[in-house]
């Protein structure tokens, strides 16, 4: 099994999401997160008062896979994800040992 | 103010009394229409302090400090109501006798005189307990305003003290000489509804309190953007409503002079928040929502002066005026000089106002208003140009002197600035023991 772990700009979410479903990707964790990578902050401007904002909000995207679609997986976000502007954002790939489903125990593959 | 200040000068004019016999013979009645807008008109400059003042610079500041900063503006209009009836009314809209040209007399001290009936010289036709509510607000916005200057930083205590002295000393006295019968209006300065007594003060009191309290600690390394600029989007439209009964309600009247102001008001208001925001929009590259609302009260500002006496095309030209010359001083020149006038108290009502004052000098005409005698400036009578710079000066010279004389005993005595512990934790949960959740 291997963890997606994609960090991607806001609005793409919903594409990104669509694209893994057709996959057939059962579910993914979302959570909103701040960083900065190339693209650095933004600055703001208030009367003339300049404030350099270092932490864009972004989203990022954790989903398990089977070891046969993480590649797949991996195409689709970015297919989905790419503006072809900078801050993008990233794709990690991880190794997963092992998953069980709180409500039956099923384990590994099954559980995702 | 047209009516006040034609009823000003009336006492002290014998030629304009006899330009108007009819009311100089036969004292005119109460106007129930007259008596229904000035009604509203207070109303409608109360709101201009609380809320639309306490949010407009409520949303300015930092989180930690917006109870603070809308204490500021809910304490002054407390405060100000009970000195305004104890005495400011009295020493500003009142007979001083022999010193009549610099202040007004002691005899309305609580209001003694004013029952039921009594009206006042300065306007005939409306209830005096109308008109002393409507000028009472206008004496509450001009100290609230300062606070822009003060954000952040300054004691709650010395604050109270410093709007109690300020108003007595300064704001009364400055009042009676242009619409209380005082020395500027006998001259025959122009300032409809105080573009010098009301904002040139105020932005005047800023500029000294904000160099006298000093830099916000962090100012240019810490973030120090507004914290909820929709508070000051709502704070900013609310002043725009208001301020139809600031300039519409200072004919005093319900005529054509009210209708004029409250055009003149709309257009110039306009006009300066296009300025601002194509002013910013081309050095800044964004036209940006703050500047919008500055732009819009920038030009609410400087058509006060001027709003009752001139036409819709001297309005729309002083907006733009304002708009653009507001937009360089409040972001500009203050970064030149660096002088931490927090929230543009100077930059938009000092700058402002003055500017405002001498265009009216330029735009003021004999057709709209007949209290403006010759006219201005495009209308041949320039030594009308020299009465302006003579209210913004003497204006401005003596607001400058008396609040530096203020802050500095109240600096000596309590301190005026919180401490570096309690400006940087935030001043709601120090001074006022409470925060604003969520």
């Amino acid at each position: 099994m291997k963890l997606v772990w994609a960090i991607i700009k806001p609005f793409k979410l919903d594409e990104v999401r669509e694209a893994l479903t057709q996959l057939g990707v059962q579910g993914l964790t979302v959570i909103e997160v701040k960083g900065f990578g190339r693209q650095k902050g933004q600055t703001e401007i208030y009367r003339g008062a300049e404030y350099h904002v270092s932490f864009l909000p972004k989203v990022k995207i954790e989903v398990v896979v089977p070891d046969d679609l993480a590649e797949q997986v991996v195409e689709a976000i970015i297919k989905a994800a790419r503006t072809g502007k900078i801050g993008d954002g990233k794709v990690f790939v991880l190794d997963v040992e092992r998953a069980v489903r709180i409500r039956t125990g099923e384990a590994d593959a099954e559980a995702l | 103010m047209k009516k006040k200040l034609s009823f000003g000068l009336m006492l002290v004019l014998p030629a304009l009394f006899a330009a108007m016999p009819a009311f100089a013979e036969d004292p005119p009645k109460l106007d129930s229409g007259d008596t229904a807008w000035m009604l509203t008109s207070t109303a409608l400059v109360l709101m201009m302090t609380i809320p639309g003042l306490a949010l407009f610079y409520g949303g300015m500041v930092r989180k930690k400090n917006i109870l603070a900063t809308l204490a500021q503006s809910f304490a002054a209009t407390a405060l100000i109501t009970i000195l305004w009836m104890v005495i400011g009314y009295s020493i500003s809209f009142t007979d001083g006798g022999p010193n009549n040209a610099f202040i007004g007399g002691f005899k309305y001290f609580l209001l003694a005189p004013m029952g039921l009936n009594a009206t006042s010289a300065l306007a005939p036709t409306i209830p005096e307990s109308v008109y002393m509510m409507f000028q009472m607000t206008f004496a509450i916005i001009t100290p609230a305003l300062i606070a822009g200057a003060l954000a952040d930083r300054m004691k709650f205590s010395a604050f109270l003290l410093f709007m109690a002295a300020w108003l007595l000393l300064v704001y009364c006295p400055v009042a009676h000489w242009v619409w209380g019968g005082g020395w500027l209006g006998a001259a025959g300065a122009l300032d409809y509804a105080g573009g010098s007594v009301v904002h040139l003060n105020a932005g005047t009191a800023g500029l000294v309190a904000a160099l006298m309290l000093g830099k916000r600690k962090g100012l240019g390394t810490d973030n120090m953007a507004p914290h909820n600029l929709a508070y000051s989007v709502i704070g900013a439209s609310l002043l725009w409503v208001g301020w139809f009964g600031f300039n519409a309600g200072s004919a005093v009247t319900s005529n054509v002079n009210a209708g004029m102001a409250m055009a003149a008001t709309q257009i110039a208001t306009a006009g300066a928040a296009m300025a601002w925001m194509c002013a910013e929009w081309i050095i800044s590259k964004k036209p940006s929502v703050l500047g919008m609302v500055s732009g819009a009260v920038a030009g609410l500002v400087a058509i006060t002066p001027a709003s009752g006496f001139v036409d819709a095309k001297g309005a729309l030209i002083i907006g733009l005026a304002a708009g653009i010359v507001c937009y360089i001083s409040a972001v500009h020149v203050k970064k030149i000089f660096g002088y931490d006038d927090a929230l543009d108290c100077w930059g938009v009502h000092g700058v402002g106002g003055a500017l405002g004052a001498i265009l009216t000098g330029v735009f003021a005409m004999k057709e709209i208003n007949p209290v403006a005698a010759k006219g201005g400036w495009l209308e041949g009578n320039f030594p009308q140009m020299i009465l302006q710079f003579e209210d913004v000066g003497a204006t401005f010279v003596y607001c400058a002197v008396v609040t530096f004389i203020i802050l500095a005993v109240l600096k000596y005595t309590i301190g005026i600035r919180v401490s570096e512990e309690v400006e940087v934790e935030g001043l709601d949960i120090n001074l006022h023991g409470e925060v604003v959740h969520g």
